[in-house]
């Protein structure tokens, strides 16, 4: 057992249950914390894939901003009542079911498939995956117009946001 | 001995590999050691910092600060520490246990996690990640988390107030903060920390001042400090969102501070100072580290001479100032430095400095054009005398009224 | 050393988690947290393909990127209407938002 198995066993693990504590806890605060802690797990495992500009990037992103406005918006929409009610859809058990049916399947195909055991080759003498993820958004004939696509996406949503909580008092 | 910690770290790396362990293991028992030192020699001068913050405030103040324990007073950040230690650890009814307990503890620890990337030294860095200028980013983001922590957990209307408000302030001014470190990331042409500082021959606070100086801004609002400090307004909301905690949770959180002004001023002297670099600093590595720490405390100073100086702002002042006028100021800067760093591709470096720094000094005549005007178009509004409108109602020849 | 399997059968756990939630909660925002796990899910799969297949062409990382900026939209939107309609009805429970039902 190397040490980068150790490593991702246990981040997986940690992972994985506090996914399961963020759908099946009654307290939505402590949700958006549990969140908070898959997503750093989840930034974790981008750094054992060598992806480390994605590991920053997840915490800048999803951490410093997508879990802080969800727990921005569950404290904005509490009832004055500390009172949340059942937090769990009567029909629960048909979704455990499809989810685990799900999971089944593709660890099946995975499974069955040849290169699932495929080992990584190590990077070339002087490659730089940052470098190139950088030349590749901005170089014309590779993925210059879905970047600038996303940004126009970016900036809809902005003003989208702005627009629907507009308070029109 | 010009290098003594990788002399140290060399003999340990060999007394490792005497008893036999594979090479993965000797890795990751060094980087824990690695950890263990930085980790703890940082705390250690945290408590100094509890001096040098009480001395410089009463000089500013024209006092004289504490000096009857020990020397000069250099014993008082202890009895500090054996007072917040001997304190009572009250939890306020209704709080969340586990959460009020982890946020100090999350707020020191984002400060102390900055320091992995920071290059005290020409061969003394913690990890030369290559995106080190993204990583300080994402771990102050991870700080805005551990305040709203503690503002929910204290379960406290006024600490919650205090947590949104700081909240808002933080993400407000990352904004700017982060496009003026792209500016060093452009001129140096890399993100990894240590690279900045080994291409800066010449400060880049020389090529690029108008960044450096909104870092600075954006570093004051990160830290909470004055004119920014809406949080911890003592007069308005008592202490913001760390009002009930007490004990060494509440000097987590002000260590905290401290470490936190003391790291931004060490991220500025990287980026625009220079960081290690000095005379002799690369054949004498102990000479970058004492570099490094001489212009930290400097910027320090300047952190806290910048608190102890100017008046609190308001909200809606503050968030203007950013929104309005430093983030479209720092992304002009940005796109005129892209492209006269691309203009200027195979100049030589004394044309490529003075082109920077004339470029910066007309952004600044315009910069200072534009907010004359607007500073004279507030002052008339305020300034002229209002017509006062009087009201004169002409009432009916009814004497029985009382009026 | 960490075959690829390994992290495909962790994205699909990590996914069909996000899954369940998505299909179980009542709250508005836990759905979205549901969803936000089975894009996490999706990068850590998109990432892993990369790293273990094809690192030499950017395909993947710029798949990632783009997932990582939609993401950040999506919730910005979905956390706007949440709050809006808050503001209308009171509830955030997905049940008693049925205004359109039959």
């Amino acid at each position: 057992m190397s040490p980068l198995q150790v490593i991702f066993i246990l981040v997986s693990a940690i992972t994985l249950g506090a996914a399961l504590m963020v759908v099946t806890t009654r307290n939505m605060v402590r949700a958006a914390l549990w969140l908070v802690l898959t997503l750093f797990g989840v930034a974790i495992l981008f750094v054992l894939l060598e992806a480390g500009f994605f590991a920053v990037a997840q915490v800048i992103i999803y951490i410093g901003a997508i879990a802080i406005l969800m727990i921005f918006a569950i404290m904005l929409t509490r009832r004055i009542a500390h009172d949340p009610g059942p937090q769990i859809n009567a029909t629960w058990p048909i979704a455990a079911v499809i989810a685990l049916v799900v999971f089944g399947l593709i660890v099946f195909f995975v499974q069955g498939w040849g290169k699932a055991a495929s080992q990584p080759a190590p990077f070339p003498a002087g490659f730089d995956p940052l470098r190139e993820l950088g030349v590749a958004l901005v170089s014309a004939n590779q993925y210059l117009i879905p970047f600038e696509i996303a940004s126009i996406l970016l900036l809809a949503a902005l003003i989208g946001a702005i627009v629907i909580a507009w308070d029109k008092k | 001995m010009a290098d003594p910690v990788t002399f140290i770290g060399q003999w340990l790396e060999s007394i490792l590999v005497g008893w036999g362990l594979s090479s993965a293991w000797i890795s990751v028992i060094m980087g824990a050691l690695g950890v263990l030192v930085l980790g703890g020699g940082v705390l250690l001068v945290d408590i100094f910092l509890v001096w040098v913050e009480r001395k410089v405030v009463a000089r500013f103040q024209d006092r004289l600060g504490p000096n009857r324990l020990g020397p000069f007073g250099l014993f008082q950040p202890i009895a500090d520490v054996i007072k917040l230690l001997l304190k009572e650890n009250i939890t306020p009814q209704g709080a969340d246990k586990f959460v009020y307990n982890l946020a100090p503890i999350l707020a020191l620890a984002t400060v102390i996690i900055l320091w992995a990337v920071i290059p005290l030294s020409v061969t003394v860095v913690g990890s030369t990640i290559n995106v080190g200028a993204l990583y300080i980013v994402a771990v102050g983001a991870i700080g805005t988390l551990a305040i709203i922590m503690a503002g929910w957990a204290s379960n406290n209307k006024y600490a919650l107030l205090g947590a949104f408000r700081m909240v808002a302030q933080m993400i407000s001014y990352e904004v700017p903060m982060v496009i003026a470190i792209l500016i060093p990331v452009i001129l140096a042409k890399s993100m990894s920390l240590a690279d900045i500082v080994a291409s800066q021959s010449v400060w880049y606070i020389v090529l690029a001042p108008i960044a450096a100086v909104v870092f600075l801004i954006g570093a004051q609002a990160e830290l909470g400090r004055a004119p920014f400090d809406l949080s911890e307004a003592e007069s308005e909301i008592v202490a913001g969102f760390h009002i009930e905690y007490t004990g060494m949770k509440f000097g987590l959180f002000y260590a905290g501070e401290l470490l936190h002004a003391l790291t931004f001023g060490g991220l500025f002297a990287t980026f625009f100072l220079g960081g290690w670099r000095g005379w002799g600093a690369e054949t004498y590595p102990i000479l970058g580290i004492g570099y490094f720490f001489v212009k930290a405390m400097f910027m320090y100073w300047v952190i806290m001479w910048i608190k102890y100086s100017f008046p609190r702002v308001r909200i809606d002042q503050m968030l203007n100032f950013c929104w309005k006028f430093l983030t479209p100021l720092i992304l002009t800067v940005l796109s005129i430095t892209a492209i006269l760093d691309k203009l200027m591709s195979g100049v030589p470096y004394w044309i490529y400095v003075l082109v920077m720094l004339f470029s910066n000094l007309v952004i600044l005549y315009f910069v200072y054009q534009a907010v004359g005007r607007y500073a004279r178009k507030e002052r008339q509004k305020v300034a002229d005398p209002e017509k006062v409108q009087v009201n004169f109602r002409v009432r009916s020849s009814t004497p029985s009224q009382a009026s | 050393m960490i075959p690829l399997s390994w992290y495909l059968i962790f994205a699909a756990a990590l996914f069909c988690i996000g899954l369940f939630g998505v299909l179980s909660r009542r709250n508005a925002v836990a759905i979205l947290m549901g969803v936000e796990l089975m894009l996490n899910a999706v990068n850590v799969n998109l990432l892993a393909f990369w790293r273990y297949l094809t690192f030499e062409k950017m395909a993947g990382q710029v798949f990632a990127v783009i997932v990582f900026a939609v993401a950040a939209s999506e919730v910005a939107v979905g956390l706007a209407l949440v709050i809006s309609v808050y503001r209308r009805r009171q509830s955030i429970v997905a049940d008693d938002i049925n205004l359109l039902k039959y």
